[in-house]
């Protein structure tokens, strides 16, 4: 039997954290805290080593006999491979200008999560193995011994921080802690040591094509379940192809837009925009999810989940791309796509074939993203928007950390959103665009055994949510990203009640007023448009 | 002068050892990250525990007649329910407010003056600390509950839908089992 702590015991609460050096910290694998292990039949899949059923609170993780030379080995490739590992692994001065840009850091507290503190734990192996000071003097030079403790503290910290790159903007070496962080979880995975709510989209999309791993019939059936919606909502019916050949244009959006809630309704709103100008457009089956849980896994599996796009666009014999709301798909897309996968010279430099215009940025991509597309559409005066139907919500924009930081993709969300809805506010300045907060549950850690952490992780940005709540009044946080959709409401629900989410085209597809629709008297989610509450009502008796 | 009297003419020296010793329950870099950083949206926590103690001290003061201490208290609970903290730890810092009381009164040499005052006192403190208390566990059980409703809507929507096209061919089909 557990021993028992006397009254006077109990009474003793230790204020001070132990003074060790970080070096001999541990983690502790409390449940809140970590994502549960990659599972062995999401790894056999994809042809990914060690597949096993472990968990991470276990203290035999049953790593391959040999990990240390498979750690060692995986990081001396690297670093030949990757300059900017290399680099990132020397330059750094430890300035500390990155220390508390972390969400993670700002919300938990844990000083190992200041970045440069989290790039330090791959750092000083680094240096053990990889420089001559280190070999020599060791932990005088900032270097230590790799142990089994070090995995697992890897494992901790490098599935905590979720790639956003905030650090990265304050860096004055620029520094990219992200892709460290990749680094890190490249080595991981070698051992087998990812997460499975990673691994199993991961798995899922190399089969299916999609996360969930819907198949066609059913992805097919899906949308048309929001066809059906939309035909309620407005009277008018949209009439989306599947794996239609000649198209002009071929859609991809991540899934979550599909299957979860609020990101239906966005669904929903790009369907509506595209019936409404006529876009000739088509869904793929296959190419049916935009995001990419590879970029979370290794370079050699993005590639390979991205694949997909240009080889359905090249089926299809369609003449570009267009791309829905989605964070890292943009990344992907916008950073990694091109030299991974292209050249798409298959494809043409995507024109608007409403407005002409050319856009010139994706000329090499041939991938636009819809918020810019929608933008250009307004610009030219294309839509017919009647932005009082979306009177009742006060709405702020969250940046998504992908399409800002990685995409630089500030302007084209907010004039789309003004255009809109009639009160918009922006939170403040050192919150939003390249200087945006997390969501918290970014690169693969949108799951729900991680809660805890989630919503440490997410403190900041809804911080800055609480201030327009209270300061304007704002009731509605829109997002041009698939797993901020899933994730900010329940972080606002712990931390700001009376905040909901939205996609951006679901407050388009509110405000634009149809051809031949109905007289519409609710917004997309079924709730009553201002000034039609009554109507509803009755309508409801 | 009465101990109301002698808590408010040291409301800042007070208040200033309270937050000291609530970031202290932080490791030190970040204690020293809560302490120096001044801007709310760099420093939510810092803030909110700044804004918790001086709302909760004045309302001590008053002797807690209402709610109103509530929100004070949420900011802080709110974050340390969700941070690296053993329950006890979370609600703490309640506590400490005797400990900072004291020492600044030793300091002055009249801890003797208000020995008994401060029974009335503490008393006081440990109702705004039971209350903390509550807090917390509404924060945990949202927590839970949160997860809860995630994993719902992940499967549950998806039933719906897949139940809605069922619905929708039966009814195409002429619902044959119907008759």
């Amino acid at each position: 039997m557990a021993t028992v702590p006397k009254p006077s015991e109990l009474g003793k609460v230790d204020h001070r954290p132990p003074q060790r050096p970080w070096t001999e910290t541990t983690p502790e694998f409390r449940p809140g805290t970590f994502c549960y292990g990659a599972k062995a039949k999401n790894l056999d899949v994809v042809g990914m080593p060690n597949p096993r059923e472990w968990n991470p609170a276990d203290e035999d993780w049953k790593l391959p006999d040999d990990w240390k030379d498979i750690t060692l080995k995986g990081m001396e490739d690297r670093l030949n491979k990757f300059r900017s590992f290399k680099l990132f692994m020397d330059i750094c001065v430890r300035c500390g200008a990155c220390a508390d840009k972390c969400h993670y850091f700002i919300g938990s507290g844990d000083p190992k999560n200041m970045p440069v503190l989290r790039a330090e734990l791959i750092r000083s192996i680094y240096r053990k193995y990889f420089t001559g000071s280190g070999k020599i003097f060791s932990k005088y030079a900032g270097a230590r011994a790799l142990t089994e403790q070090i995995i697992k503290e890897w494992f901790y910290y490098y599935y905590q921080c979720t790639e956003c790159r905030r650090c990265s903007v304050f860096c004055p070496y620029g520094i990219d802690t992200a892709e460290i962080t990749m680094m890190g979880r490249e080595l991981l995975n070698e051992l087998g040591c990812g997460i499975d709510w990673i691994m199993g989209p991961v798995a899922n999309c190399y089969m299916n094509g999609n996360h969930l791993g819907i198949q066609p019939h059913a992805f097919k059936d899906m949308i048309m379940f929001f066809v059906d919606e939309i035909e309620a909502v407005t009277g008018v019916r949209v009439e989306p192809t599947f794996n239609r050949k000649g198209a002009e244009v071929l859609f991809i959006t991540p899934s979550g837009d599909v299957f979860a809630d609020p990101g239906t309704y966005t669904l929903m709103g790009y369907m509506m925009l595209f019936h409404e100008i006529g876009l000739d457009y088509t869904w793929s089956t296959y190419a049916s999810e935009g995001g990419n849980f590879g970029l979370f896994t290794s370079h050699e599996m993005m590639k390979r989940l991205n694949a997909k796009m240009y080889a359905e666009a090249k089926r299809l014999k369609v003449k570009w791309l267009l791309g829905g709301e989605c964070g890292h798909m943009w990344r992907v897309i916008n950073q990694y796509m091109d030299t991974m996968n292209g050249p798409a010279d298959f494809l043409e430099v995507p024109k608007s074939p409403i407005t002409g215009t050319v856009f010139e940025n994706a000329k090499s991509t041939k991938m636009v993203h819809i918020a810019e597309f929608t933008a250009d559409l307004i610009r030219h005066g294309k839509l017919n928007l009647d932005p009082s139907r979306n009177d009742n919500k006060i709405v702020t924009f969250h940046d998504s950390c992908n399409p800002s930081r990685a995409m630089g993709f500030f302007e084209e969300p907010r004039y789309v959103l003004k255009a809109v809805c009639n009160h918009f506010y922006d939170m403040p300045e050192n919150t939003i665009r390249e200087k945006t907060f997390c969501c918290g549950s970014g690169s693969g850690l949108n799951t729900d055994e991680f809660m805890e952490m989630r919503m440490r992780g997410g403190l900041p940005r809804a911080n800055a949510v609480r201030y327009v709540h209270e300061k304007y009044g704002v009731n509605m946080l829109a997002c041009i990203c698939a797993i901020d959709r899933a994730v900010l409401p329940p972080l606002m629900n712990y931390w700001v009640p009376g905040v909901n989410v939205t996609g951006l085209h679901e407050l388009v597809g509110n405000a634009l007023v149809m051809k031949g629709e109905k007289k519409r008297t609710t917004d997309l989610r079924y709730e009553p448009l201002p000034g039609m509450e009554e109507e509803e009502e009755a309508e409801d008796v | 002068m009465n101990l109301t009297e002698y808590l408010q003419r040291n409301q800042k020296p007070i208040l200033q050892a309270w937050f000291q010793s609530v970031v202290e329950t932080y490791p030190e870099e970040t204690a020293k990250f809560l302490k120096k950083e001044k801007d709310p949206f760099a420093n939510p926590v810092g803030s909110s525990i700044l804004e918790g103690i001086q709302g909760i001290f004045t309302q001590i003061l008053g002797g807690l007649p209402s709610d109103d201490v509530l929100p004070f208290l949420d900011r802080i609970v709110r974050v340390r329910a969700i941070q690296d903290f053993t329950p006890a730890q979370a609600v703490s810092f309640m506590f400490s407010l005797k400990d900072v009381v004291r020492s600044r009164m030793e300091k002055d040499g009249l801890l003797d003056r208000y020995t008994a005052d401060l029974v009335a006192f503490d008393r006081t403190v440990d109702r705004a600390a039971l209350m903390a208390f509550n807090i917390f566990m509404e924060c945990r059980e949202k927590l839970y509950q949160l997860r809860i409703d995630e994993i719902k809507n992940r499967t549950g929507r998806l039933l719906e839908r897949a139940n809605a096209i069922w619905e929708s061919r039966r009814a195409e089909d002429g619902s044959r089992e119907e008759s």
